[in-house]
């Protein structure tokens, strides 16, 4: 299904003399999570499908430094982020777009500050905008009539104010969008933020997955749709620990366009 | 001897305004023992801050049922003040409801005040009833055991008082306009003390001026000692949620600052042409390299102070916080208590040791929050949006984190495996930087 995409690198543009409209920060959960790389695919046929002239920094790429700064390590922060501002900036980087909330936060909010200015945008809103300028058309196709939930990122939400755009996507394949109780400002976390993902949970009387699961399950869904790779990763284990990986699926809002596109 | 009770008056008056004073400057001066942080730019976005979030209460209607409440209470602080300011000059020089000369204006402003007195005294009992026979269960935390419980129905008490006696008052002084008194003017509108003022009657003239003199006297003496209760109780949020939302973060709520002395340490690790062996310039030498994070309140900067003194724990913040709803130790507020509490034993090390802070040995890590609970942070910012007034606990949960790992290498091992992981190959997990493309060519 892959032999088709096309994932051209800064350095093979930079080669040609070429340079892209819009760099594709894919971050390390989608470069090496086997669960997220299918969502950096899905963003990619959706990109190739659009027409647009993207990049990826392939090999140069390395972790934004969010998890370490989260960690309370500013020293592997800021090393990371001024090796990756190098590299940005000799690429005369403008625009980057990234389907991690995680990257998005880190490079949009703190890289400016350490010499690393860039338009950053979370890639719900560069499809919603690919839509807007009719570059990219979506029909409900299977999702139609679907009852779909949207778990917002913290980091693309509260973090950052993005509410809209990936629920404006969900809206376009017909489906019906269904809210939790904790959305939008309230939205609960998954679990994984601040490095948890890389941690065992503190003593507690539950996981903070489960119990973000047990709010979506309550909206009745067919799908949890989620648009932060580590939510994905949380909310799966979660619908896995209630056994109810038959009746429904968590997927990310590229996803979603995709497949309902039969990309 | 007719000056004997305003002298009295005067002197209850200045000692009771210039205790408060003393506590303000010693406030002040705590605050000030934190780290220096700009907070000054945007001045637009901050008045609006202030005027939306504390003068507007905003924030406080995301929950409804208190929040309407607190603003009836909150009017009823702001407004019944104007009644305090008559009681005032009538107390220094001896006049009776001064203001009387308004005519039916005063009619509507006594009358206000005491439907909005009747309105507090509803909402005070709603939320003593919240707190105590319902029993939400932000209010019963492990951390409001003791004095934060007490402290908060005390608060209640005084109120619920204060509003009785602003109405016994009123309702014994319609009774002496009626019987038609000497010095009782004949003035305001009595809506809701007119309803009580029969208890009083059949009872002599000058057995209703004891009771109006006794209320009037109560009410202000118990408007001092509230003010001076003030800096002593979790009650300092009516002053300072003003401050505390005009200096409150304008930046995204995702962006953590980047620190300083880091920066210039990574440039000179990354700069080709840098000398690491170099001799520090003139006047370095002494100076003693600043420390990372904070692992004391004084390490904090001066405006996380003040969000501690600004605390009202209300517990908004803990009840949002995905860490304690599923049992974690971690609770905001508090984050939020212990930094006052700190704060407030570090202040007292120093008023009785003339002035120096003497090594107690003692800090807000460990002494008082623990690493445990640093470590079950999500950095969600639930904590920081739920927040009536701006305060934000996770500024000072990562401030002391930044101490674990920089200062004490105390990160949890998988933490530590991580940032390994990423220091050697640019990822969180162990993966080749190298294979980072891989994906595009997998199936």
């Amino acid at each position: 299904m892959s032999d088709t995409i096309k994932v051209p690198t800064m350095a093979e543009m930079m080669a040609q003399g070429k340079s892209p409209e819009v760099l594709f920060w894919v971050g390390c959960a989608g470069s090496f999570d086997d669960r997220a790389k299918k969502i950096t695919k899905a963003f990619v046929k959706l990109l190739n499908k659009a027409k647009v002239e993207f990049a990826v920094l392939g090999t140069e790429e390395s972790c934004t430094g969010d998890p370490a700064k989260r960690s309370g390590n500013e020293f592997l922060f800021q090393m990371q982020a001024v090796t990756n501002i190098e590299v940005m900036n000799a690429y005369e980087v403008k625009k980057i777009v990234t389907a991690c909330p995680h990257c998005f936060n880190t490079i949009k909010n703190e890289y400016p500050a350490l010499g690393g200015t860039y338009e950053v945008v979370h890639h719900t809103q560069f499809l919603k905008s690919l839509l807007d300028d009719g570059r990219l058309t979506i029909e409900g196709g299977q999702f139609k009539g679907k009852r779909i939930t949207f778990h917002d990122p913290c980091y693309l939400g509260r973090a950052n104010n993005v509410y809209e755009a990936p629920r404006d996507l969900i809206k376009k394949l017909d489906a019906e969008l269904v809210e939790m109780k904790n959305c939008r400002k309230k939205g609960f976390c998954c679990g994984a933020g601040g490095a948890q993902m890389f941690k065992e949970p503190e003593k507690g009387n539950k996981d903070v997955n489960i119990e973000r699961t047990e709010q979506a399950l309550e909206t009745k869904p067919d799908v949890i749709a989620a648009a932060c790779p580590f939510c994905n990763t949380m909310m799966t284990d979660g619908v896995k620990g209630k056994e109810k990986e038959a009746e429904l699926q968590v997927m990310d809002v590229a996803e979603l366009i995709a497949n309902a596109e039969d990309l | 001897m007719n000056w004997i009770p305003n002298i009295l008056f005067a002197i209850v008056l200045i000692i009771g305004i210039g205790f408060f004073a003393k506590n303000v400057k010693k406030l002040v001066r705590n605050i000030k023992l934190g780290r220096d942080i700009d907070r000054t730019d945007h001045k637009k976005d901050r008045w609006n801050n202030m005027i939306r979030i504390a003068l507007g209460q905003g924030k406080m209607v995301v929950r409804p049922v208190a929040g309407i409440m607190h603003i009836i209470v909150y009017v009823g602080f702001i407004i019944i003040n104007i009644e305090v300011l008559e009681i005032i000059i009538d107390g220094l020089f001896g006049t009776h409801r001064i203001f009387a000369f308004l005519g039916g204006g005063y009619d509507f402003l006594i009358g206000s005040f005491e439907v909005l007195a009747l309105l507090v005294l509803v909402a005070v009992f709603v939320f003593w009833v919240r707190r105590n026979v319902i029993k939400l269960k932000r209010f019963w935390n492990p951390e409001m055991k003791g004095w934060p419980k007490n402290d908060a129905n005390y608060i209640l008490y005084i109120e619920a008082v204060l509003m009785c006696l602003f109405l016994t008052m009123n309702a014994t002084d319609y009774q002496l306009q009626q019987l038609g008194a000497e010095h009782y003017t004949q003035a305001g509108a009595f809506p809701v003390s007119q309803l009580i003022a029969p208890l009083f009657e059949g009872l002599s003239q000058s057995a209703l001026v004891m009771i109006e003199r006794s209320a009037w006297w109560l009410h202000i003496v118990g408007i001092l000692f509230f003010l001076n209760y003030l800096y002593y109780s979790k009650h300092l949020h009516i002053l300072l949620a003003f401050p505390n939302t005009w200096y409150a973060n304008l930046e995204p709520k995702g962006k953590l600052d980047n620190l300083e002395a880091v920066t210039n340490e990574v440039k000179l690790m990354l700069d080709p042409n840098a000398d690491p062996f170099a001799a520090p310039s003139e006047g370095d030498e002494m100076s003693e390299p600043e420390k990372f994070g904070a692992s004391d309140a004084t390490d904090l900067n001066w405006v996380q102070l003040m969000n501690a003194y600004t605390c009202t724990e209300c517990g908004r913040c803990t009840s949002e916080c995905p860490a304690n709803q599923t049992g974690k130790l971690l609770s905001p507020r508090k984050i939020m208590m212990d930094t006052r509490d700190r704060l407030e034993e570090i202040g007292k090390n120093i008023d009785a040791n003339g002035g120096t802070f003497k090594e107690d040995n003692k800090q807000l890590l460990d002494n008082y929050i623990t690493k445990e609970e640093l470590w079950a942070c999500t950095s969600c910012n639930a904590c920081v949006e739920a927040c009536p007034v701006n305060i934000n606990p996770l500024s000072i949960i990562i401030d002391m984190r930044r101490y674990l790992v920089m200062e004490q290498s105390a990160a949890p091992a998988e933490l530590n495996n991580m940032m390994g992981n990423i220091e050697n190959n640019g990822a969180p997990w162990p993966y080749n930087q190298m294979d980072r493309l891989n994906w595009k060519d997998e199936a």
